[in-house]
């Protein structure tokens, strides 16, 4: 049982406020807040605070940032609305909540664009200051919902954010329009006090932030600590809630979001195979953060190249990959088109690659900052040729970090370009991460060749560029430098074993189907399907099971609980390896009597699995730029259930 | 003999598997013939054409650099050209149309022990390629580009190239084509290139002689050679290369020279009054107007101004070294980063991945 709305929980304590204010403390399980305003209210930084907030104080927690492409779009306007969602517990959960328990607007147009998400009755906390006459006509407002009436199905409270913050900033010393933005952090002290939640880290963060504008730090913080205590001595706040932290697994931990667990895997791919890494990328939203990370662990020797396009991007990460190193190209889906051609060329060579490509709304510049799940099969089959490519794919923003490293396994291992997709919920979202052990992760060492592994017919030793090894299929690995080992490899058809140009017709079949097989063996080397398929609370099987690959894991797990909660049985099949997938897929599927495949795109993965093992797969598709909402996707798998085994069991 | 310095070792697994076959071939070969530099692959050009020129005269002077066949490169893009890696007993690789730049810039970037060589074309690096080879001349990345400069597309059998002269009739031009073509040494001195000599395909002094300066220059190095493709464009050069016309049209570049050229020195380099060069009759001009050749002037606009002197039909082409100047290079101030960020911070992987802000959860 969760409560959604946070006026219903257990009154377990009173505090007293200064003043003589009692304030009742309510006790929830979790709470969804949506903190939206114009893009330059610095809606983003305040989710992110309160997420950090929120994460020490040891919450499980799931995170929804939702922004436009504009940098800043005309202020005051629909589509300049930038929100940030955060869910959070005292329990485990899997996504940023369907729909928010408290929305908190800070101008007309956050309250237009996002109160058709928030339930009657849920709290809705709304600067007043900004409802003025010209902000309410620029989003076509009639009349002020605040004095209308139209707010009445919501416990609205209106509170003038920017006068309290101006108020709070009086001696401060900043002018009138420095001192009102830091009215987010205003709104970030207030909401403090009504979850309880811990603020040193966030006066550490202003003070190490602002460290070169000692003024703006201080302003900063003084209007962060006004809307704590404005929230603990105002009458329009009795009630502050408090959520315990989520048990979790001992160990330490730390919030983190997808790019930034994706290139701290690179990293540490780079760290425990030893060789160095190379990234070349051309900035693109929203994968940049990846370049941005990874720019910054030089130390590590890491080098980032931002390349003049995409195709240099992948080529300057090819050159290095010839040369020894971990070979990195960072993009999104239009990007992946540009370099899919150096990635045929990756394919050819058989030299480690990794490609990320973090998905958004397509086609074509699509929804720069929305997320899809739509390059699946681009990433599967997007090159000229038979162009086999390995596809790994997180499943939440922290196992991004685990991911990379995979990735960075078969590419070592394999010889081989390998797609790595993530999506932009999972690059921007962030969940708590238990740290893990480095000496705990996969040792990714290689070897390189440095000795002739042939001889030619009159006896003297040669080395053989694809002569392959026979468990694996992968070619040797000599980089330049090494004496004896001078080959030269490209794009052109290459003789087996030799490597030579060869435009023979029996030796292209054999070097395709080599190729096709190479990729195929992986599946060898990778765990059986994931599968969660609890029996009923009467032993009765799931006759029924939901299968997702990526960022849908969370959604669908979340629904299945739901499911289940509701006594019926249902099945959770997830995919980390799209190609090739896991050996025992097939067997799997034709276990359930029915299998339901929701994605973020129009039906790609259903596509392969129908395909592939004739298995009827039923498709489920979203492509609203937004993750599938826990409810919807449980009722569409709950009608499935019903109709398969007659009714709820 | 020179030996080229080719800066910084490399380390880790790399340098590991270098020092194993240092184990087993003994110290590096570096005292090597022409032949060395040979593979076993039939070479496929066309007979006649001017690459087999140019592979003979790179392989000739190749081992007067002093350098291990294992520490050099070859990639090459697409075109007749870029066959050119197959042929050379080193490391090569023969990639995708136009990216040889940037694929050469990724290995450098990250290999500055390496002497890493392109080999490319005038469709590839200055049509598909055009962007890579402005960007990585811009950086200055410590690659040697040879841009072998046949005014047509040969591979695919004879199209215009955008080197090709205006209302140059060819099988996709039947009219006479449309375009402008690029001077390589002007779209090159454009982007600031450090280095950027000229040569013909049939000269192999003059040739050799601007190879050698291009591989001791530290930087990206561009070479534009003429190269006659005696299948779609035979006789594209003949006006330079004709002993009896060549003398009058080609201007020889000689650093700290004065530039006077043609029959008997009749003709000679000047400046005009807008700050550009004019060709002048020697014998009409002051010996001081005379313009001294000087590669190493740090403004390119003087290099820039010696390449707007030829005509798209070559007359009065300037052949040697345009500009040779010293800026540091891309790789080794890469490396200069990496450098400077392991003095100030450890590479420790444990504090990386805890970060700054973390919570505990005890048993």
């Amino acid at each position: 049982m969760t409560t959604t709305d946070p006026s219903v929980g257990t009154s377990t304590a009173g505090s007293s406020a200064p003043g003589g204010l009692v304030k009742s403390v309510v006790e929830l399980d979790r709470v969804v807040i949506r903190l939206a305003g114009d893009s330059g209210d610095g809606m983003q930084l305040t989710g992110n605070r309160f997420t950090s907030e929120t994460a020490s104080f040891g919450n499980d927690l799931s995170t929804l940032p939702n922004f436009p492409a504009e940098i800043r779009a005309p202020t005051g306007t629909l589509p300049g609305v930038s929100s940030f969602q955060l869910h959070f517990a005292d329990h485990d959960i899997m996504t940023p909540g369907d729909a928010p328990d408290v929305l908190v607007a800070m101008n007309p147009a956050a309250l237009k664009a996002n109160l058709s998400d928030l339930p009657g009755g849920g709290l809705l906390i709304i600067d007043a200051d900004e409802f003025t006459p010209r902000n309410l006509a620029k989003v076509g407002y009639a009349t002020n919902p605040l004095e209308d009436g139209s707010l009445e199905g919501w416990q609205t409270v209106s509170v003038q954010l920017t006068t309290l913050t101006l108020e709070a900033l009086a001696d401060s010393g900043l002018g009138k329009k420095e001192a009102e933005r830091s009215k987010n952090m205003f709104t970030l002290g207030l909401l403090s006090w009504m979850y309880h939640r811990p603020t040193e880290g966030t006066v550490r963060f202003l003070e190490r932030q602002f460290r070169r504008k000692p003024e703006i730090a201080a302003a900063n913080i003084a209007a962060f600590r006004a809307g704590y205590n404005y929230g603990e001595t105002t009458e329009a706040f009795a009630v502050s809630y408090e959520i315990k932290p989520a048990p979790m697994a001992p160990g330490r931990y730390r919030n983190i979001s997808g790019n930034q667990a994706l290139a701290l895997g690179i990293v540490a791919a780079g760290q425990r195979s030893g060789l160095p890494v190379f990234l070349g990328a051309y900035p693109i939203t929203p994968a940049s953060d990846i370049l941005h990370e990874l720019s910054r662990h030089k130390a590590f020797g890491v080098r980032t190249f931002q390349a003049e396009d995409e195709i240099a991007g992948v080529a300057s990460a090819i050159g290095a990959s010839f040369g020894g190193a971990l070979g990195v190209t960072t993009t999104s889906g239009p990007g992946v088109s540009l370099k899919s051609e150096a990635i045929g060329l990756a394919v050819m060579t058989e030299l480690p690659l990794v490609v990320v490509d973090v998905q958004r709304g397509g086609p074509s510049t699509g929804l720069p900052t929305k997320t899809e799940q739509s390059d699946l099969l681009q990433a599967m089959f997007g090159r000229n040729g038979e162009a086999p490519v390995p596809v790994v794919a997180p499943r939440s923003p922290a196992d991004c970090f685990d991911a990379a490293i995979e990735a960075a396994r078969i590419a070592l291992t394999y010889r081989t370009p390998v797609l790595l997709l993530s999506d932009g919920y999972l690059a921007n979202g962030a969940e708590p991460w238990a740290i893990p052990d480095t000496e705990e992760l996969p040792d990714l060492r290689v070897e390189f060749a440095t000795e002739p592994n042939a001889t030619t017919p009159d006896g003297t030793p040669e080395f053989q560029p694809y002569l392959r090894d026979p468990e694996t299929l992968a070619r040797p690995w000599a980089i330049p430098g090494t004496a004896g080992m001078q080959h030269r490899i490209g794009g052109l058809e290459k003789a087996d074993k030799t490597g030579n140009i060869s435009y023979d017709p029996a030796n292209h079949d054999l070097m395709t189907r080599l190729r096709q097989a190479k990729v195929d063996g992986i599946a060898a080397s990778i765990p059986p399907t994931d599968v969660d398929d609890p029996d009923g609370p009467d032993g009765e099987k799931a006759r029924v099971a939901v299968i997702g690959w990526g960022s849908t894991y969370g959604p669908i797990g979340a629904a299945c609980r739901r499911i289940r909660r509701s006594g019926r049985s249902v099945a959770q099949i997830h995919l980390r390896h799209l190609n090739p997938m896991p050996a025992d897929l097939g067997e799997v599927l034709r276990r359930y009597d029915r299998v339901i495949c929701p994605e973020m795109n129009l039906g790609q993965l259903s596509l392969l699995l129908r395909a592939k093992y004739l298995v009827d797969v039923e498709s489920h598709t979203q492509v609203r730029g937004l993750p599938f909402r826990a409810a919807e996707l449980a009722a569409v798998v709950q009608d499935v259930i019903d109709s398969t085994t007659g009714g709820a069991q | 003999m020179t030996t080229i310095d080719l800066g910084m070792p490399a380390e880790g697994p790399i340098a590991d598997a270098i020092a194993r076959s240092i184990d087993s071939h003994g110290e590096k070969q570096t005292a090597l013939k022409a032949k060395d530099l040979k593979t076993d692959q039939e070479v496929r050009w066309c007979p006649g054409c001017g690459d087999y020129v140019i592979l003979n005269a790179v392989q000739s002077f190749l081992p007067s650099l002093g350098i291990a066949r294992e520490d050099m490169v070859i990639v090459s893009g697409i075109g007749c050209s870029s066959r050119f890696p197959y042929y050379m007993n080193t490391y090569g690789m023969h990639s995708i149309h136009g990216r040889a730049p940037a694929i050469a810039t990724g290995l450098a970037a990250s290999r500055p022990d390496l002497s890493v060589w392109v080999v490319t074309g005038d469709g590839d690096a200055l049509s598909i390629g055009g962007n890579h080879l402005i960007h990585t001349l811009r950086r200055n990345v410590n690659l040697k580009i040879l841009l072998f400069n046949n005014r047509i597309y040969g591979l695919t059998k004879g199209q215009y190239s955008p080197t090709s002269e205006v209302g140059k009739v060819t099988k996709s031009t039947p009219m006479g084509s449309l375009d402008h073509p690029f001077n390589p040494v002007s779209l090159a001195l454009g982007a600031d290139a450090t280095f950027v000599g000229r040569a013909m395909d049939s000269d192999r002094k003059g040739l050799t002689e601007v190879l050698h300066q291009a591989a001791e220059h530290q930087g990206t190095a561009l070479v534009e050679i003429y190269q006659n493709c005696n299948i779609f464009n035979d006789g594209a050069f003949d006006l330079l290369k004709d002993p009896a016309t060549g003398v009058q049209w080609s201007i020889p570049l000689e650093h700290g020279k004065p530039l006077v050229f043609g029959p008997d020195g009749a003709s000679c380099v000047v400046r005009d009054e807008f700050g550009g060069l004019r060709i002048a009759e020697t014998n009409q001009v002051a010996a001081d107007e005379i313009v001294v050749h000087d590669a190493t002037r740090e403004d390119p606009s003087y290099a820039f101004a010696l390449s707007r002197l030829s005509s798209q039909d070559l007359r009065y082409t300037p052949m040697g070294v345009f500009r040779s100047v010293q800026k540091p290079t891309y790789d080794r101030m890469m490396a200069d980063q990496v450098e400077e960020a392991r003095t100030s911070s450890s590479a420790d992987l444990d504090a990386l991945l805890t970060g700054s802000d973390t919570w505990t959860v005890s048993a």
